[in-house]
């Protein structure tokens, strides 16, 4: 055959210009099959989309309206960099439920705290600096560390959280070779994905573990007022407030369209994360801070929360149910709080590679090989209860049961040894966060 | 007709959904820009009471499945529509099911007398019953490696593996049945991978010009949707006689087949300078890196021209 010369186009004329941290961004067939969750007929357990509909619209509908017409010359313009200095105070107010004591000027309002975790990485990490996380961990952070070329090492959990000895090991086997680690990334309470807490016994450890060894904890904590039976647990930074970032969020509390986060951190931390969010947005959306505190001031925001942790407690109770019943041959943990169950499949099963079958099937998950940096994960899948009914979270997992079932057959035929080792890590989408 | 009025079908609850949704949105952009009147429509219960409603002024003249996967492409929607008595834009429900099934494609396009890859079509079922080993053991001895594992239904590349190493084959097969109950196992052409659309604006068939797909990997679902990855050739880097031996190839495909309108023809042409046929597309991606625009701007059309000329060859057929 001649190949006559040409010039080809990659239909981006701009290609060549890429940072090298673009790279390794992936289109993946995931993304596409979540295009079809969203349709009505699919039962998604997939995304953490909080459930809204308990929110008393109507007085939101009110104080917001009153705030534009009564503060609109505020709340239409730019504001702090650092945030609204009412909504801190709020914010001091809201983690004190925590155990946590802290002074507004500790606090920079961020857009969701995914933007806090954006603003932690780039000022700590340079391309190839080690963060430790669990394992499994938070697929938005590990999108967000693999965006500044963090590498992540994963570090076991057990039904208690996060495991000291092993966290121990890694840090020094880190240090070993030369590799110091910049922080531990922890989502301590009612973990995303995994569903367990770490206990208190152990919080204090973890602690006593990163400081002797001069390691920054970073602490995801947007679930930590969401546990059923009403006990909160203090928050690490309740503990060491110069050893620990904490990052918050009202976008499972309250409503994630606001997008307000925070993040509070040691004061010379803070005084980064003010400079480097000044330079990302200038300043964290001003109406949707004031809206906050108006929702904050004017509603029993602590009873709302009774309210989700019974609607979510019903929701966890029709999902470990319904598994019981259906998915005998699977595992899972009961979780306390928090929106997730970490089911461990049937040997053989890759999570990733059945997803196409099940989304076939109108259910939707995901696997867990979006939790790990390493391609991990494809034994595990995560299921939410946080959005769907009851109704529908029995019909979702009696779906996937049949798909499991399915999948079994094709296990049975061709061997547990196909198993796919994948390295690319998700990008974060509300689907999967 | 002045402004004929167009509705497009995109969306659906197949695999490709997303990608259907910006093909859409796409050729609607176009033909709204050579002043047709255009609305888009999901596959959704909405859809028939709109269809069946008495108000003339939301009737359309034509109907554009742009659909791609299952009901769009497997000639069931195109069979609702003639149920209705509406005019659509594209194949018939049998030429569909036959373009649709990989299989049936290959066997109905080499009987034409155009080369396609020795291939087998496996259903899951025969795993279980002639045992997986075993099967796998015949199937490599008699294609060798590496070979294309496909889903026989689908497209984007979903499920999509080219197998090089024995032990990768079972993997391959979970990744296809996970699309489709059967898979298509193809011994693989090395060569230049070629996508042809082939066009009917009323005076017959012909092919636009071929597009060279080149690619450091597969053409996978990331390369196709993530613009850098592939680097494209429109016209393919062929001498005159070998394009026009690929331009008659694809026709010849696309008659074969039955098909009407719109297609694209996916090929491979080896060191030999054979054109083999691979697959049939009815309704092929039309968002902006998709290879029908890229053939057609090639050919110095106008997406909203030829678009506008496809639905007015539609409306006079």
């Amino acid at each position: 055959m001649s190949t006559p010369p040409g010039s080809g186009t990659r239909l981006d004329p701009w290609f060549g210009a890429y940072a090298a941290r673009t790279h390794g961004m992936r289109v993946s067939e995931t993304r596409a099959l979540f295009a079809v969750a969203n349709r009505p007929e699919v039962v998604s357990l997939a995304g953490g989309m909080p459930n809204i509909a308990g929110l008393p619209l109507e007085l939101i509908s009110k104080v917001t309206a009153d705030l534009i017409a009564l503060h609109g010359d505020v709340a239409l313009q730019y504001g702090s960099g650092q945030g609204h200095p009412v909504l801190r105070d709020h914010i001091v107010t809201v983690m004190g439920e925590e155990g946590i004591s802290a002074h507004p000027d500790d606090v920079v309002v961020t857009t969701g705290s995914q933007q806090a975790l954006d603003l932690v990485t780039r000022i700590f990490i340079d391309p190839g600096d080690v963060i430790v996380a669990e394992a499994p961990s938070y697929v938005g952070a590990l999108s967000v560390f693999r965006a500044y070329q963090g590498e992540v090492v994963h570090v076991e959990m057990d039904a208690d959280g996060l495991v000291p000895e092993a966290l121990r090991e890694a840090l020094d086997r880190c240090k070993q070779a030369g590799r110091p680690v910049k922080f531990l990334y922890t989502v301590p309470t009612f973990h995303n994905p995994a569903g367990v807490s770490l206990s208190v016994a152990r919080r204090q450890e973890v602690l006593e573990i990163c400081r002797s060894r001069n390691v920054l904890v970073v602490e995801d904590n947007p679930y930590g007022l969401l546990g059923f039976d009403g006990e909160v647990l203090p928050a690490l930074r309740s503990f060491d407030a110069e050893g620990v970032v904490y990052l918050g969020t009202f976008s499972k509390t309250l409503a994630p369209g606001y997008r307000v986060g925070w993040v509070a951190a040691p004061h010379a931390v803070r005084e980064k994360l003010v400079l480097a969010s000044e330079s990302a947005i200038l300043c964290p959306s001003h109406a949707s801070q004031m809206s906050v505190s108006a929702y904050l001031e004017n509603w029993d925001w602590r009873g709302q929360i009774v309210d989700y942790r019974k609607m979510y407690r019903t929701r966890r109770d029709a999902m470990v149910t319904s598994l019981a019943e259906a998915m005998p041959e699977c595992s899972w943990n009961v979780p306390g709080g928090g929106f997730y169950t970490w089911v461990k499949l049937p040997a053989g099963i890759d999570a990733r590679t059945m997803l196409p079958r099940a989304t076939t099937a109108l259910v939707a998950y995901v696997s867990g090989t979006a939790f790990y940096a390493d391609g991990q994960g494809a034994d595990h899948m995560r299921l939410s209860f946080c959005y769907p009914t009851p109704e529908r979270i029995r019909e979702g997992v009696r779906r996937l049961a049949g798909v499991i079932s399915k999948e079994l057959e094709l296990v049975h035929m061709f061997g547990p040894e196909g198993s796919s080792v994948d390295d690319d890590v998700e990008a974060p989408s509300p689907d999967l966060l | 007709m002045s402004q004929p009025f167009c509705l497009i079908l995109a969306g659906g609850l197949s695999h490709e959904r997303d990608v259907s949704l910006r093909s859409g949105r796409r050729v609607a952009d176009a033909l709204r820009e050579a002043d047709c009147r255009v609305e888009v429509a999901d596959l959704s219960p909405d859809l028939l009471p709109r269809l069946t409603g008495t108000d003339p002024s939301q009737r359309p003249d034509l109907v554009w499945p742009l659909l791609h996967g299952a009901s769009g492409e497997d000639g069931s929607v195109q069979g609702v529509l003639e149920l209705l008595g509406y005019r659509y834009l594209g194949s018939a429900p049998g030429p569909c099911r036959a373009a649709w099934n990989k299989t049936v494609a290959k066997s109905v396009v080499g009987r034409a007398g155009v080369a396609t890859p020795d291939f087998v079509t496996l259903p899951q079922s025969l795993f279980q019953e002639l045992g997986a080993s075993a099967l796998l053991d015949v199937v490599t001895a008699r294609f060798g490696l590496p070979v294309a594992v496909k889903p026989v239904h689908g497209g984007s590349a979903l499920g999509v593996s080219l197998v090089s190493q024995p032990r990768d084959l079972s993997q391959a097969l979970m990744e296809a049945f996970a699309y489709s109950p059967v898979a298509l196992i193809e011994r693989a052409v090395a060569g230049a991978e070629l996508a042809v659309s082939v066009v009917d604006l009323g005076e017959g068939p012909f092919a636009l010009p071929a597009v060279e797909i080149v690619c450091d990997g597969p053409y996978d679902y990331d390369a196709r949707y993530n613009p850098g990855r592939a680097e494209f050739f429109a016209p393919a880097r062929l001498n005159d006689a070998l394009a026009d031996q690929v331009a008659a190839t694809a026709v010849k495909a696309f008659k074969a087949l039955g098909l009407v309108r719109l297609s694209r023809i996916d090929l491979m042409v080896d060191q030999d300078g054979t054109p083999w046929f691979l697959e049939a597309n009815v309704a092929p991606g039309m968002q902006e890196t998709s290879l029908v625009p890229q053939a057609a701007r090639a050919a110095q059309y106008t997406l909203p021209r030829l678009y506008k000329s496809l639905v007015e060859a539609s409306l006079s057929a």
